[in-house]
């Protein structure tokens, strides 16, 4: 066990420097759980969108707002597939408990321990496009990143930095004591899911634009998204699902579902180590959370990704 | 050469009951269906399924099939209520509502603009509909009916091209409980966390917004 563990990290070691150039990535394990807030306490509260400034600054907030609810048009080249920033952060980035980027963008720059280094919040939006959003990170000086780093800046006005404010995560859900159940979640899926985002998690369009997000297959986040875990999922589920009914789920139908969404496949995990699903999962899922990459599912062997 | 003819009878046959079948829909549209007490659509919902604003009743060319065949049968049902339509969905048949829906689906609707959540936002109503209202978990409408309100798939009807009256008197059924046909209360526990003053602000933006041209 402790010889297995060296040995992960000693491949950690000798792996992250040859990757750290094209390695961000999406791991909000450097987050502590203390996200809820106290009885009475009022969560952040961002600035109203009426109050942003006629000027240069303004309209450069607006567009990296216009590119985090509609990604998948203002920033179509980096986006490679159905999704867009607001699909995970709702309330177009605002709302507590569904990763707001007022709580995210004051705590950057930040060491991240899965790829070794101090993160650079441009840094860290690369991540979302390289894994969530299944593309290519844009460079950090490209328009793409200062529109939304603006946002988020914007979006943080007033708050503390450096302070892990309430509300800045999903809410942690604790596991089921018999551990998640596929064939639950299935159920679960087909009763609560399937009517917004299809029979085969294919998402739903209105002319050629998604509205619905897919959730799985080739058009959904890949294998390094921080989604992929189970336990992240649950736990965005649980707050945020169905939309406008977060919370009306129990924790253990979040985690049976979202065990369900993520025992199928979906784009490879763009870190694959040597062709290697077994190499990857040794060196990047093994200790990344619950989920099921390089798992036996159904006689199946999930993470061979999906075009 | 009778042996030919016979498997021709049978082809005329059938293009003529599927001429008939087509017709069908469009004949229930304009003359009501076999039962009397199902009377024609197009009295009051107009010659192009557009609907009739002024008295509220709805559009319905464009509309999607499985929407539609839902509606009649929870008209019938009464998990949907309504004077008018309870009466004429029951004298419906099965069979004419299969017709009736599809023809509906088949009538050109005007395009709509697809105004999506990255647009600026003034008045009540557009804030509703493009930024919705959180602090009471109101998503934003085009979140589910799509961009401009032009409807997504068999579930979430179009909202572009019906009037404030039709939308406002849904959202107000749905919040006195006499329309309580929706999945899972999806649209329930939304429209009973509206007030008086963004029923009526959003059924008038999604009344006026976004008209870009008529196809046909």
């Amino acid at each position: 066990m402790r010889a297995h563990l060296m040995l992960g990290l000693l491949a950690m070691a000798v792996g992250s420097p040859l990757h750290a150039a094209e390695i961000k990535m999406d791991d909000q394990s450097q987050l502590t759980q203390q996200t809820s807030k106290d009885a009475g306490e009022q969560y952040f509260q961002p600035p109203k969108e009426s109050e942003l400034p006629a000027n240069a600054y303004g309209e450069l907030v607006q567009q990296g707002r216009a590119i985090f609810v509609d990604t998948q048009k203002y920033a179509a080249e980096y986006v490679g597939n159905g999704m867009n920033c607001t699909n995970c952060h709702i309330e177009q980035g605002r709302k507590a408990n569904s990763a707001p980027l007022w709580g995210a963008y004051p705590m950057y720059p930040a060491y991240r321990k899965k790829n070794d280094k101090v993160n650079s919040y441009a840094e860290r939006v690369q991540g979302c496009f390289q894994f969530s959003m299944n593309g290519k990170p844009p460079a950090a000086d490209s328009h793409v990143i200062n529109a939304l780093t603006a946002y988020s800046y914007w979006l943080s006005t007033g708050a503390p930095t450096g302070q892990e404010l309430p509300g800045r995560a999903y809410p942690e859900v604790p596991q089921p004591k018999a551990g998640f159940d596929l064939a639950k979640g299935k159920q679960i899926y087909a009763e609560q899911c399937a009517i917004c985002h299809g029979d085969s998690g294919q998402g739903q369009k209105a002319g050629d634009g998604y509205v619905f997000p897919p959730l799985w297959g080739k058009d959904s986040f890949n294998w390094g998204a921080g989604m992929h875990r189970i336990n992240t999922a649950a736990a965005f589920i649980k707050e945020s699902m169905p939309l406008g009914k977060g919370g009306s789920l129990s924790d253990d139908d979040a985690w049976h579902v979202a065990a369900y969404m993520n025992s199928h496949e979906r784009p490879q995990d763009p870190r694959l180590v040597e062709g290697s699903v077994e190499k990857t999962r040794v060196r990047y899922h093994a200790n990344d959370g619950v989920n099921l990459y390089g798992q036996e599912v159904g006689g199946v062997v999930l993470g061979q990704g999906i075009k | 050469m009778k042996l030919t003819r016979w498997p021709l009878a049978g082809v005329a046959a059938l293009l003529l009951t599927m001429q008939a079948q087509a017709a069908d829909g469009q004949k229930i549209y304009a003359q009501g269906g076999a039962n009397p007490a199902a009377m024609a659509c197009g009295t009051c919902h107009g010659a192009d399924g557009m609907g009739m604003a002024a008295a509220g009743f709805p559009r319905l060319a464009g509309i999607d099939a499985a929407y539609t065949r839902k509606q009649l049968a929870d008209f019938r049902s009464g998990s949907r209520a309504n004077p008018i339509m309870q009466p004429i969905a029951a004298a419906l048949t099965d069979d004419e509502i299969q017709a009736i829906a599809a023809t509906l689906e088949a009538m050109p609707a005007p395009s709509y603009a697809a105004i999506g959540r990255a647009e600026k936002t003034e008045g009540a109503g557009a804030t509703l509909a493009l930024r919705g209202a959180w602090g009471r978990n109101i998503p934003e409408c085009v979140a589910c009916h799509g961009p401009g309100g032009v409807g997504v798939g068999e579930s979430f009807p179009p909202l572009a091209g019906q009037s404030a009256q039709y939308l406002s008197a849904q959202l107000n059924a749905w919040r006195q409980g006499t329309r309580k046909n929706d999945p899972n209360d999806l649209m329930g526990h939304i429209a009973r966390s509206m007030t008086d003053a963004e029923v009526q602000a959003v059924s008038e933006y999604f009344a006026s917004v976004g008209l870009k041209e008529v196809s046909q």
